[in-house]
């Protein structure tokens, strides 16, 4: 029943893809996810994966080789970083509008410019509309279970579409941390066999992938994905409660921390949730009736059940470590707040911009936004309802 | 060793790219592709990158091809087919397939010699087992005949047009076939469809190559070249005739040209007959001509002297 191990998140990545075993891997280096691929191609030369590892020459040409190697007919997977991502845009849309089971890794990493290879998630934030199932980690822990779910979710029959499994650049890529690894066998069993769908091997059935699509069919298949992404919700559920039946440690949409009964609550994905749990540990011991909503998933949005968890609350800070310029609020921002906006007496919201390009974000931080939302419930008052926050004025 | 067929038995095997396609009459692309595709005798998975062939042939919910095929985008057929190629061997070496198949990617030339160069070369690098067949009718045609890197000299396109001040396209072609065998592949040659002996042996013997093969192909087109569609075969012979495309193959590094006209065809009559050349007909621009015919002529003269001759 695996065994405890201190490593940093991109080996725990590296382990999994290693018990994954898939047919073909694509990538491309590029910090802070370099160290993934640097330590699959060890395993690759040293025979322990029978992975056919193709080292292209950038990350448009990982996620194309990742196209006609998965519409081929087995299993495939990749993993990038901020500009990779971006560089790969185009092809993101066509893995998920060709409905293949692509498994990408994103570290998340700020996108030019200013140049940066710090964390925020303006990266994978940037394709939130590509039709990709996103998974956020908290920690190497998490990433790792994500990554071996995320097989089960794109594979299912009526999900059929690739999946991002997000972990943070450096505070989790580089950070040591004490986790678990399944045995290798637990995994293999886990993910099972893979099974090709109208794959483009099959010579005796000659498959076209990748036809014109007019005004009398394009509709159609883009009204399938969405579809799709709804059945992914009901899969995601039985994928992390089966996972947690193997593991110990189950998975849902997101994680609730104390929010019961929270009167405040902060929203904030990935690493950045540990350092709010510590502060809501310390704000319930004052007797304020503090509370944390982790996401997991982004997509698909799980929001009739975000509303239920935050409709009790009376402020709630949503936290990005994104901006969508000129918008109300960062990615996650709207969407919550759009949750919540059929719930009878909906709680102030609020949202903060916090952390980009790796800038520390800490307990004093976390502090200055409970206390602004004490202050909300207590006046019914929002003085911003947007603001950068861990930044100079 | 691949041998050459007969037109005979060329014509025995099946049909791959069936009628009922939209690509022009004349088109180029069809009549080279029929001819590769009459001319293998493996399976064969293609990958196309955007183009007039892609989007004429696999109009949802209709297909031509009665081959697996593959597109994705417009600078990415070399990554796209590498893919394929290397769940190919994935699954071969796991027992899951037993046949043996072959790879072959199609571009035009703005998907191979402008946006899809860094992927081909790429896909060249690592040393895949595929073919890449570029169809060069030297522009975006199926956009609206929008100037390639391919392009000739003084070519009238839609972003290049003859202006009052400026005539064409004002820069040479880019040497694709030249670029692609410095990458010292296998093999790499140019072929014509006027000529379908040598561009099936051609396309036979890249077949067997153990490594990437690179073929381009000329590819006369009625619509961007303002010819007659029954002009087509013609066209691309007289290409060669004049020493503009000439046929040759580069094997591991050695040159063999592989038609040498008895007499050089003056490049002026294939100019002539082109709507796009036209305004070369003005005698104001006889100079642009004597350019273009220099530039051949040291071309070919390279060309010889690279085979040894």
């Amino acid at each position: 029943m695996g065994k405890t191990m201190a490593i940093t998140g991109n080996i725990a990545i590296a382990i999994a893809m290693k018990q994954i075993n898939p047919d073909v891997v694509a990538a491309y280096p590029i910090t802070p996810s370099t160290e993934i691929v640097q330590q699959f191609s060890s395993y690759v030369a040293d025979g322990a994966v029978d992975t056919e590892y193709i080292a292209v020459e950038s990350e448009h040409s990982a996620m194309s080789a990742c196209i006609g190697a998965s519409a081929g007919g087995g299993r495939v997977m990749t993993a990038t970083s901020s500009q990779g991502l971006a560089f790969m845009w185009e092809m993101l849309y066509i893995a998920a509008g060709y409905r293949l089971p692509i498994v990408l890794v994103c570290v998340n990493r700020a996108l030019s410019a200013p140049i940066n290879i710090h964390c925020d998630h303006s990266d994978s934030m940037g394709a939130r509309d590509a039709s990709w199932i996103q998974l956020y980690a908290e920690n190497a822990q998490e990433a790792y279970d994500n990554t071996i779910q995320a097989f089960r979710i794109a594979e299912e029959m009526d999900v059929r579409l690739p999946v991002m499994s997000c972990l943070d650049g450096f505070i989790i890529s580089h950070s040591i941390e004490n986790m678990t690894i399944l045995e290798d066998e637990e995994v293999r069993r886990f993910i099972g066999d893979y099974k090709p769908l109208n794959p483009l091997l099959d010579l005796e059935n000659p498959a076209t992938v990748g036809a014109i699509d007019l005004q009398d069919y394009y509709m159609e298949h883009k009204r399938q994905q969405h579809e799709a992404m709804l059945n992914a919700k009901k899969v995601i559920l039985s994928v992390g409660k089966e996972y947690g039946k193997l593991s110990g440690r189950s998975y849902g949409f997101f994680e609730e921390y104390r929010l019961d009964d929270a009167d405040v609550a902060i929203v904030v994905m990935s690493s950045a949730a540990g350092t709010v749990k510590d502060i809501v540990d310390e704000y319930r011991s004052k007797g304020i009736k503090a509370g944390l909503l982790k996401p997991r998933v982004f997509r698909p949005f799980p929001a009739e059940e975000i509303a239920d968890a935050l409709k009790n609350t009376k402020a709630v800070a949503v936290l990005d470590r994104a901006d969508s310029f000129g918008a109300s609020g960062g990615p996650l921002f709207p969407e919550f707040r759009s949750a919540l906006y059929d719930v009878p007496n909906p709680p102030k919201m609020i949202n903060k911009i916090f952390g980009l390009g790796g800038r520390d974000f800490g307990p004093d931080d976390v502090r200055g936004v409970f206390d602004e939302l004490v202050a909300i419930k207590d006046t019914g008052k929002i003085k911003s309802l947007k603001e950068y926050i861990t930044v100079r004025e | 060793m691949a041998e050459p067929l007969s037109i005979k038995e060329l014509a025995k095997s099946e049909e791959l790219l069936v009628g009922g396609h939209r690509l022009c009459p004349g088109c180029g692309h069809s009549i080279i592709l029929r001819q590769m595709l009459h001319a293998s005798e493996y399976p064969l998975v293609l990958a196309m990158s955007t183009g007039c062939l892609e989007v004429c042939t696999t109009i949802y919910p209709y297909t031509s091809w009665k081959t697996p095929w593959i597109h994705s985008a417009f600078e990415n057929a070399a990554a796209t087919i590498t893919g394929v190629e290397t769940m190919y061997r994935a699954l071969k070496k796991k027992g899951k397939i037993d046949k043996d198949v072959k790879f072959v990617a199609v571009g035009g030339d703005g998907g191979t010699y402008d946006i899809g160069l860094q992927s081909l070369s790429g896909a060249f690098e690592r040393g895949h087992n595929f073919v890449y067949v570029c169809t060069d009718n030297g522009a975006y045609m199926n956009t609206g005949t929008q100037r390639s890197s391919a392009t000739p000299f003084a070519a009238d396109t839609t972003t290049s047009p003859v202006g009052k001040k400026i005539i064409g396209k004002q820069q040479e072609r880019k040497n694709l076939t030249k670029i692609a065998a410095a990458h010292d592949i296998p093999y790499a040659a140019q072929a014509s469809p006027h000529n379908w002996k040598d561009l099936t042996m051609k396309f036979r013997k890249a077949l067997e190559i153990d490594g990437p093969a690179f073929l381009n192909v000329v590819s006369p087109c009625p619509r961007g070249w303002r010819t007659d569609a029954s002009e087509t075969v013609n066209l691309a012979k007289m290409a060669v005739d004049s020493c503009y495309w000439p046929l040759y193959e580069v094997e591991n590094g050695k040159i063999t040209i592989n038609y040498k006209p008895k007499e050089k065809v003056p490049i002026f009559e294939w100019l002539k007959v082109q709507g796009r050349f036209k305004h070369l007909l003005k005698p104001e621009n006889e100079g642009l001509v004597k350019m273009f015919q220099d530039k051949i002529d040291r071309d070919w003269e390279d060309l010889q002297k690279r085979a040894g001759e």
